[in-house]
C-alpha cells in the first residue's frame, strides 16, 4: 500500500507543484530556487498567442478527432464480432484466439509491422495497386481527410480555402484548421488502433451476450419477432451496461494515445499526428519545460474527467427518463385495473 | 440491469410450436457469418504473417515485393545483424524486469488483496476507496509525476526505477480483494484455531486456494511489464536500462540511418512477440478472464 501511495498520489501533487514553475529539470524542484510563475503555464496553453498555444491546440484537434472516429469504430466492431461469435459456430474459440491476440502483444511490435505496412511501397500500397488505386505515403502525408472529402465533393477547394473559414481563428488555429478532419498519417494509426483494440471490447461484450437469459430471446422468438428486432430491441437494451463500460473505457484510452505516436511519428508530419500526451512528454522530457508539460498532463487529465463525467451523465439520463416513464405507465395501468376491479 | 422485457415462463407447449426460420434462410445467414468471420480473421493474422515472413527475406525483397509470402531468398541475415545491435542486451533487461516486477506485483497485490479482505483495521473502506480512484487515474498523466519521485528518490536512471513502481496497481489489489471476498472465513478461522499467525494463514491456507487468481494476476502482470513502454521511457535514459520495447522503438527513430531495413525491424518484433504469444495460447482462457474483471474496475 506504502508503494501504491507513495507512486500514486503524492506524485499528483508534486506535478500539480511543478505546473505553477518554470523548474527546467536542473536540480531539485521543491527547493526556493525554482521561479514560481503561478497560472502562467496555462495562459500560455490556452490564452497567449505563440507557439505553445498552437503546438497545444492542434495536439487536441488531431486527438478529438482520433476519438471521434476510433470509438465508435471500436465500440460497433466489436459489438458485430461478439454477436457473430455468440452464435453456435465450429472454431468459435480460434476465431476469438485471432481476434483477441493483437491486443495482447506489444503496441511497440505492432507498430513496427503497421510502419512497414503503409510505408509508401508497402504491403497497403500494393494491394491498394491491385484494385487501381494509387496509395498514398501515408507517414508522410499531412493532408486532413476532411479537407480532401470536401475537395472530391466539390464542397471547396483545399488549395485556396473559403474565407469565412480561414479567416476566423479560435484557440490559434483558424477553423479551417480545426475541420480539417485526421490526416492520412494519423488515419494509419487510427486504423491500427481500431485493429489493436477491438478484440478487448469484443470479449467484454461477448461475455454480456452469453449472461443475457435465454428465456427473454426465446420469449421474442414466440412473439415472431424478426433478427433486427430481436437485437434492437431485445439485446442492445440488455447490454446497455456493456456497452456503457466499452465507450467509458475507450474515451479514456483513446484521449491517452502515446505509444503509437511515439514509435511511429512522433507527431509528423505537420504536427498532424501530435496528441497532448506526447506533446506533454514532448515539452519535459525533450525540451526541459517542465512547468508547461506538467500544465499539459494536468488539463488532459481534467478533459478525461469531464468527458466521463458527460457521458455518464447522457447515458443515466436517458436511464432515468425511460424508468420514469415505465413507472408512470405502471400506475396508470394500476389505476385502470383499480377502475375495473370497482 | 432492468428485466422489463422479461415475460412470464411460456408452457413447453407453446414453446415447442413457435414459428422456426426456414431452415434454407438459416443456412444463409450461417454460410454469411462464417465468410464475414474468416474475412475479418484473415484481416488481424496477416500482419503477423507478414511479421514472420518479411523478417526472413532481404531488404531489396522486402522493399520490391511486399504482398509475396515466400520469401526469396530465404535468409537470416536480419537476425544475424539484429544480434550484433543492442537487441540481446534490451532483451536481458526485459526479462529481468519482467520477472521482478511480476514477482513483485503478485505479491504485493495479493497482501494487499487480502489485508482489504480480512484484516479489521480502521480506514480500511477509505484505503480500498482509494485503490478504486487511483484505478481511475489515467497511466499517461502520471507519467511526470512518477519521474519526480523517482528523481526526488535518486533512483531514476536505476533499475530500480524500471522495476518497483510497477510493481503494485490498483487493478491487480482489486481483482484479489475480489476473490478473496469470495473465500469463506471459516478456513481461516480453523486455520487460527489451530495456532497459525495471520502471515501463516495467508501463506499456507489462502493463497494456495486462490490460485485462479494467482495466476491470472501472474499473466496480467507479466504481459503488461514486457508490452510497457511509457514507464522505461520517463525511468531511464541510459543505453545500458533499455528495454526491448524502448530499444526496439528506438530502431525506428534513426538508429538503423534511413535504410529500409525492415526485416530486422520485422524480426525484432516477431522476437518480442513470442515470448506473450506462448504465454497467451498456454493460458488463453485466465486472459479472458483478466479482460472481464479488469473491465469490472470501468
Amino acid at each position: 500500500m506504502g508503494i501504491l501511495g507513495l507512486f500514486l498520489l503524492l506524485p499528483i501533487l508534486m506535478a500539480l507543484w511543478v505546473s505553477l514553475t518554470s523548474w527546467d529539470g536542473q536540480g531539485s524542484p521543491f527547493t526556493g530556487d525554482v521561479g514560481f510563475v503561478g497560472l502562467d503555464n496555462y495562459s500560455r496553453l490556452f490564452l497567449q498567442d505563440g507557439l505553445v498555444r498552437r503546438d497545444f491546440m492542434t495536439s487536441l484537434r488531431n486527438n478529438a478527432w482520433y476519438v471521434l472516429l476510433v470509438v465508435p469504430l471500436q465500440t460497433v466492431f466489436a459489438l458485430a464480432l461478439a454477436l457473430l461469435l455468440n452464435q453456435r459456430l465450429r472454431g468459435r474459440g480460434f476465431f476469438r484466439t485471432a481476434f483477441y491476440f493483437p491486443s495482447v502483444t506489444s503496441s511497440v511490435a505492432i507498430s513496427l509491422v503497421f510502419l512497414f505496412l503503409f510505408t509508401g511501397s508497402g504491403t497497403v500500397n500494393a494491394l491498394l495497386g491491385l484494385v487501381g488505386v494509387d496509395g498514398p505515403t501515408w507517414f508522410a502525408d499531412p493532408r486532413g481527410t476532411v479537407h480532401l472529402l470536401g475537395d472530391a465533393l466539390g464542397l471547396w477547394d483545399a488549395g485556396s480555402p473559403p474565407s469565412w473559414l480561414a479567416g476566423t481563428t479560435v484557440g490559434g488555429l483558424s477553423l479551417w484548421e480545426w475541420v480539417a478532419g485526421p490526416s492520412v498519417a494519423l488515419c494509419a494509426i487510427i486504423a491500427l488502433v481500431v485493429w489493436t483494440t477491438t478484440g478487448t471490447f469484443m470479449l467484454m461484450f461477448l461475455a454480456a451476450l452469453q449472461d443475457l437469459p435465454h428465456d427473454v430471446t426465446e420469449a421474442a422468438l414466440v412473439d415472431g419477432t424478426n433478427r433486427w428486432q430481436r437485437f434492437r430491441h431485445v439485446v442492445l437494451p440488455q447490454l446497455r451496461p456493456t456497452l456503457f463500460l466499452v465507450l467509458t473505457l475507450g474515451l479514456i484510452g483513446t484521449w491517452q494515445v502515446f505509444d503509437q505516436v511515439y514509435v511511429m511519428s512522433q507527431g509528423n508530419p505537420a504536427k498532424t499526428t501530435l496528441t497532448p500526451a506526447f506533446l506533454s512528454y514532448l515539452y519535459s522530457f525533450r525540451q526541459n519545460e517542465w512547468g508547461l508539460g506538467a500544465a499539459m498532463a494536468f488539463v488532459l487529465f481534467v478533459i478525461i474527467i469531464v468527458l466521463t463525467a458527460l457521458q455518464r451523465f447522457v447515458m443515466r439520463d436517458r436511464d432515468d427518463v425511460r424508468e420514469r416513464r415505465e413507472l408512470r405507465a405502471q400506475r396508470r395501468a394500476g389505476r385502470r385495473t383499480q377502475g375495473a376491479a370497482r | 440491469m432492468s428485466t422489463a422485457v422479461r415475460t412470464t415462463s411460456r408452457t413447453p407447449a407453446a414453446a415447442a410450436g413457435r414459428p422456426r426460420p426456414r431452415p434454407s434462410r438459416r443456412r444463409g445467414w450461417r454460410a454469411l457469418g462464417y465468410a464475414a468471420l474468416v474475412a475479418v480473421a484473415f484481416l488481424y493474422l496477416y500482419p503477423f504473417l507478414v511479421q514472420l515472413v518479411t523478417s526472413v527475406k532481404t531488404d531489396a525483397d522486402a522493399t520490391q515485393d511486399p504482398l509475396a509470402l515466400v520469401p526469396d531468398p530465404l535468409t537470416w541475415g536480419a537476425f544475424e545483424r539484429l544480434a550484433q545491435t543492442d537487441f540481446p542486451l534490451w532483451f536481458t533487461n526485459s526479462v529481468v524486469v519482467t520477472l521482478v516486477v511480476t514477482a513483485g506485483r503478485v505479491l504485493f497485490c495479493s497482501l494487499a488483496g487480502y489485508a482489504l479482505s480480512r484484516i479489521d483495521f480502521s480506514g480500511r473502506a477509505g484505503l480500498f476507496g482509494l485503490v478504486l480512484a487511483i484505478m481511475a487515474v489515467p497511466p499517461v498523466v502520471l507519467l511526470i509525476p512518477k519521474f519526480l519521485v523517482l528523481n526526488q528518490l535518486q533512483l531514476y536512471d536505476t533499475y530500480a526505477a524500471l522495476m518497483v513502481p510497477l510493481m503494485a496497481d490498483g487493478a491487480g489489489i482489486f481483482i484479489m480483494k475480489q476473490f478473496f471476498d469470495r473465500i469463506p472465513v471459516s478456513i481461516e478461522e480453523a486455520a487460527r484455531i489451530d495456532g497459525a499467525g495471520t502471515l501463516r494463514t495467508f501463506w499456507s491456507v489462502v493463497l494456495p486456494m486462490a490460485r485462479p487468481a494467482v495466476i491470472t494476476l501472474t499473466i496480467l502482470a507479466f504481459q503488461a511489464s514486457w508490452n510497457e513502454l511509457p514507464h522505461y521511457i520517463v525511468a531511464s535514459q541510459d543505453p545500458d536500462l533499455y528495454t526491448l520495447t524502448k530499444g526496439v522503438a528506438s530502431l525506428t527513430s534513426g538508429q538503423l540511418g534511413s535504410g529500409n531495413q525492415f526485416p530486422l525491424t520485422m524480426a525484432a518484433a516477431l522476437l518480442m512477440t513470442i515470448p506473450v504469444a506462448v504465454v497467451f495460447v498456454v493460458f488463453q482462457r485466465f486472459f479472458v478472464t483478466g479482460a472481464n474483471e479488469g473491465g469490472v474496475k470501468g
